[in-house]
Order: structure tokens, then sequence, then C-alpha cells
């Protein structure tokens, strides 16, 4: 075992780029669930951003039209769950549910000809002697676009939800439906942008997963990740910052744990895998334990459907 | 436009309608990306849905095997109904059946090669147990911590498969195995052994097991109060503290009660049609389960054929990839909408389709 393997710059500026499919799937996640909708299908939107990216990304030789196109499937499939709980007002666990199996199913099928493949490299943003600057440099100045834009993403989301009328709106459809119905605001129209954003998000981080972190395609590569993430937004208690802190904290202890699998730790590699679930239930209980506080942020009419009487 | 009215109580016809409903407007998308994939639709259909009970060249083979799938998903299936009437998610019944699997195989290993009756009644019982502990996880963290159970118990699933490959390649590994992963053969190990009970008929312990759970869940939930309460906790929560319905209690039997039955399924199938612990001894039940459930309308008698549907699926699917060359995943994608149909169709039974302008009835 060596300890002095692990580069604790080299960590960081790693631990970034694992957090950020987490962290893009997560801040989607949050502004459906501030919307007043849980939508349980982010794994399965996810791995359908993963294929679709991927392999418009190795036809195109282009992995930016990969990403956009990822953008695209996101958001369509999430779609689907759209139609269901919001115009055909079914129940929002079993619907999400079933986008997860839908969307696992999905992309095992479009993938199975992608296998194999190496994807087009997506270059480093190059910062000419920002990206040289000792420490500084490899951590904040050495990075793919993606991580830029996802953390410009959380600020512009903290910035509509709070700042805007239209994040307002959301908001308060998400508090009280019936309320907002009655102030005239289209909840269902709200709610569908807000699942499609969810879905475009999610789409994205997957295809940030496929292209980048790992980069290929393999069956069911997302491995727990849209339900991680899920776990983020309790985590977060709803507020897009906390998003981002949680999302480096998980993204340290993935890549602590691959770290410490690579440096020969003593403990078989299966265990170390299994703890990025593990701490994933233990910040759950703390956060939940602490009764009120949760409860008191999470969205009021989070996961019941709407439907406007008369 | 179409404008949807609320029943006042959801349509008992549509309730039986929609099932079917469903099950054809799936096979008429499947259909269609059968076509997309360059396949001849009805023939892929015949040989999923027909060919594996009634033609000559696969009967054979085909109809044992409707039991052997059939028996853990319709065990798993009428355990998380239970939980989903009360509006509890056990989601993770694939973890469940994973430890309840890894519990029975430790209890024959620990036996081996013993030739005791005991064994085999031991290992029922600490499947059952495995599944239940891993179950009241969830269970315990809902009802100490209010931690939101759909997510825990998914989450365990991967800690479960994490477990189980630890399990095929390290401490459970067949010492004789040349240092291939997997364990023994528990099938192979007589008194462990989960053997057909009727030669060719593909009845098992667990499908027996299966049928008993039905019946057993078919008194709960319509002959006892237990079944009212859990009713009323799903439809009317606040009604239900009123009718004095302890909602921690009834949050750890019904996970309880699932993981139990996932536990059983587990353990039935690795000493039985799976015959050892491998790397991918799972092969997704738990999850199928859940849209067995919903199929069947979270009723024993109507999992009962929707598992025998689902069941139906993977063989003729495994058929369909054998003979056709279409791929697994497609069969997965089948049963994906086939929950996908059934949710969207559920608007019929709670709701009214009416036409905006003229109060005219359509359905």
């Amino acid at each position: 075992m060596d300890f002095g393997s692990i580069n604790p710059v080299v960590l960081i500026a790693s631990l970034m780029v694992a957090a950020t499919p987490i962290l893009l799937a997560a801040i989607g996640e949050l502004v459906v669930e501030k919307a007043g909708v849980l939508n349980l299908g982010v794994e399965g939107m996810m791995i359908v951003g993963a294929v679709a990216g991927f392999a418009i990304a190795v036809t195109t030789q282009n992995p930016y039209l990969g990403m956009i196109g990822a953008i695209v499937a996101g958001a369509l499939v999430s779609l689907l769950f759209a139609i269901l709980t919001q115009v055909l007002m079914a129940n929002q666990v079993a619907s999400g549910l079933a986008l997860t199996l839908f969307g696992l199913g999905l992309s095992a099928l479009v993938g199975q000809s992608y296998v194999g493949i190496v994807p087009p490299r997506t270059p480093k943003i190059d910062m000419g002697f920002l990206s040289e600057l000792p420490v500084v440099g490899r951590i904040v100045f050495s990075h793919d676009i993606l991580v830029y834009i996802s953390l410009l993403i959380i600020a512009a989301t903290w910035y509509w939800l709070n700042k805007t009328r239209g994040g307002r709106v959301l908001r308060a459809v998400g508090e009280n439906h019936d309320s907002a119905h009655a102030l005239g605001y289209k909840v269902k129209r709200v709610r569908i942008l807000a699942i499609m954003f969810g879905g475009a998000c999610a789409g994205l981080g997957g295809a940030y997963l496929s292209l980048v972190r790992v980069p290929q395609w393999t069956e069911g590569m997302t491995a727990g990740a849209g339900w991680i993430a899920l776990a983020l937004v309790v985590f977060a208690s709803w507020r897009p910052w906390r998003v981002l802190a949680g999302a480096y904290l998980f993204g340290g202890i993935m890549v602590l744990q691959l770290n410490l699998q690579a440096a020969g730790f003593r403990i078989p590699v299966e265990y170390l895998s299994m703890s990025p679930y593990l701490i994933t239930i233990v910040v759950l209980v703390i956060m939940s334990s602490s009764r009120g506080r949760t409860s008191m942020s999470a969205p009021g009419s989070l996961g019941r459907s709407f439907h406007a009487a008369g | 436009m179409l404008r949807l009215e609320k029943r006042p109580s959801p349509s008992q016809m549509w309730n039986y309608a929609t099932p079917l409903v469903a099950v054809i407007l799936t096979m008429i998308a499947g259909g269609i990306l059968f076509a997309v994939l360059g396949k001849n639709p009805f023939e892929a259909i015949k040989l999923i849905f027909w060919d594996p009970l009634f033609s000559e060249q696969f009967a054979a083979y085909s109809r044992p095997q409707l039991l052997v799938k059939a028996g853990p998903l319709i065990l798993i299936a009428v355990g998380l109904a239970i939980g989903f009437r009360a509006g509890i998610w056990n989601i993770g019944a694939e973890g469940q059946y994973i430890i309840g699997a890894l519990c029975a195989a430790g209890t024959a290993l620990f036996f081996y090669p013993a030739d005791l009756w005991i064994v085999f009644p031991l290992m029922i019982i600490a499947g059952a147990a495995g599944g239940w502990a891993w179950a009241m996880i969830p269970a315990i963290l809902k009802t100490r911590f209010n931690t939101n159970e759909i997510l825990v118990s998914l989450l365990l699933v991967y800690v479960a498969e994490k477990l189980l490959a630890a399990a095929a390649t390290g401490f459970m590994r067949n010492p004789e195995g040349q240092g291939f992963p997997g364990s023994r053969n528990i099938f192979n190990y007589g008194a462990a052994s989960n053997q057909e009970l009727i030669a060719n008929s593909g009845m098992h312990w667990g499908v027996v097991a299966a049928f008993i759970s039905v019946i057993f869940t078919y008194v709960l939930l319509h002959r006892h109060i237990l079944g009212f309460h859990i009713q009323l906790a799903g439809q009317a929560p606040r009604a239900a503290k009123f009718a004095g319905v302890a909602p921690a209690r009834l949050v750890l039997m019904c996970l309880g009660i699932s993981g139990l039955t996932a536990g059983l399924a587990g353990m039935f199938e690795v000493a039985g049609p799976a015959r050892l612990i491998t790397i991918d001894f799972n092969s997704g039940y738990g999850f199928t389960a859940i849209i067995v459930a919903f199929l069947g309308r979270l009723h024993p008698v109507g999992i009962v054929l929707a598992g025998l549907l689902l069941a139906l699926t993977y063989i003729g699917g495994e058929l369909a990839q054998f003979m056709l060359n279409l791929p697994a995943a497609a069969i997965q994608v089948f049963q994906g909408m086939l929950l996908f149909f059934l949710l969207a169709l559920d608007v019929l039974s709670n709701y009214r389709v009416r036409l905006t302008n003229r109060s005219k009835e359509t359905v």
C-alpha cells in the first residue's frame, strides 16, 4: 500500500470531473422538485443521454454535437414522463420507475453496436499561462468546457430561482399548486417545462459520463449515478449551491475510493466500490433525521399530482 | 378539446380492462420496434407469445420454463404489492433477492457435504431471514430517521451487487473451481438441491412457495383487518391515523414481508435453476416484479396472470434472440413499454374523458 502515490492536487482536479455528471443531473432534478414533481427517472434519462451523446459524437466525430444530442434525447424521454404524470395524471413514483426501466433497456438496445469504440476526445480548454500556474492551474484552469458550464448552470439556476419572476412562479407552483392555479399560473405548463429541463440536464450529465469521464460505452454504465443525484437533492435541502458542495463531496469520495483501489489498499475492490452508495445512505439518514429542517425545505406539493377541478 | 373529469370512484370495468389493452398496445408498439430493427414484427410477436407454449419445436423445452421464470416473479411481486397498496415503495427487491440467495448459499456451503435433511429447511429460513434483514435497513431508517425508503432500498441494490461479486470471486468461491469465479454447485449437492417436483413441469419448491404466498396475500388483503389498514393507509393516510393505524408498524411490516418473499425467491433460485452463486446471478427479477405487481393491479390473482405473462416475455425473448437474432435488450424495452402503457391507461379508470364544448360523453 502506498499513500504517497495519491497526489492531492490531481485528486481535487479529478474529483471535479467525477462530480460533474451527478452535479448536472442533480441540479436538473432540483428544478423539477422545486416545481413540485418527483421524477425518479433520473437514472433512465442519464443513460439515454449517455448513449445518445456517445452515438452522435462517434458518428459526427464531434463531442460537442454529441452533448447537444444528449440534451435533446434527455429532454425527449423526460417528455414521456411529463405526459404520463401531467396530462394523464399517472402516479409519479411508478412513472419515474417506468422511465428508468425503459431508459436502461432502450440504451442497451441502441448502444450494442457502440461497445468497444473509442469516442472523439473532448479537449481541455487551454488558458495559456493560467493553466501552467502551480496547483491552481491544475485545479481551476485545466478542465474541459463542461466543468465550467456545469458551474455556470448552478449559478444561473440559483439566480433564476431566487431573483426572477419566472423562478418565483415555478417555486409557487411547487409549494402550493392550488394557490398557484388560483393566481392564474399555468401549473401544468410550468411543470412540463421543468421536467424537460431536468431531462436535458440529466442527459448532458450522462453524455459527460460516456464521453469524458469514462470515456466509452458499456451497458448500464451510469451504475446508480442517477439515484445518487436524487439523494443529492435531498442532501442539498433543495438549494443550488449545496448541490455543488454535495456533488464535489461525492466526487471526492469516488475518486479517493478509486485511488485507494489503485494504491493497492488491502480491502478488496468490491468493498471499496460499495462506499459511494453506503455514504449516500448515511448522508440521507443524517439529513432526514434533523426532521424539522428538511421537511421545511421540501417543496409543499412535492409528488402530488394536480388536476384543476372545474 | 378533451377534458378530464374525475370519477367519484374508479371504474371497475376499466380497472380490469386496462391491463389487457396495455398488453395489446405494447404488442403493437413492440411490433413497430421490431420492424425498425429490421425483423418481421409478426414473426417476432408470434415467437415471443405463441411459440414457447404451442410450437412443437420449442414447447417441450419452453413450457416448463414458464413456471421456472414465473415462480420468482410472482413470489417477489405479491410481497411488493402489499407495500405498494399502502404507499410504501420498496424498489430494492433485487437487492433483497441477492442477499436471500447469498444467505441460503452460505448455509448450504456451511453444511457441505453433509447429507442431512435439515439443510434445505435451514436454507429456506436463511434466505427469508436474509431478504427480510436487508429490507429492514430501509424500514428502520424510515421509521427512526424518516429517511426516504425508495432511495435507500434502491441504493442497497448496488451494495448487494458488490457483495455478490465479492462472494463469487472471494469468500464463497469454489475451492475446487481452479480459480474460476462462482461458488460450488448447490443444485448438485443433494441435501440442498431444489429439485423439480414433477418431471418436466418446471414445478419446484419456489413455485409452490409462490402459490402459497398468493393465497396468504389474498387472505391478508381481502379477509383480514390488516389488509384494510394497508388499503386505508395508501388511500387516506390521515383517516388511517384516526383509525389507529400505526404508520411505523405498517412500514416495518410491509417492507419486511416484501424483503422476505424476495429473499425466498433468491434462495429457491440459487438452489434450483441458477445452481450456484455467480457474479451475474441476479437477472433483474426484482425489477421486473415491479412491473408484474402493477400489471396485476396489486391483486394476488392478477399478479399470478401478470407473472405468467412476463415470464413468457423472458422465454419468448430468449427464443427470439436465438432464432431472429433480436437483441436481448429489446425485451427490456418491451417490458418498460408495457409499464408505460399501463400507467397511461390508468387515467381511464380514474377519470372520465369529456369533450369541452359539448358535454358529450365519450367514454
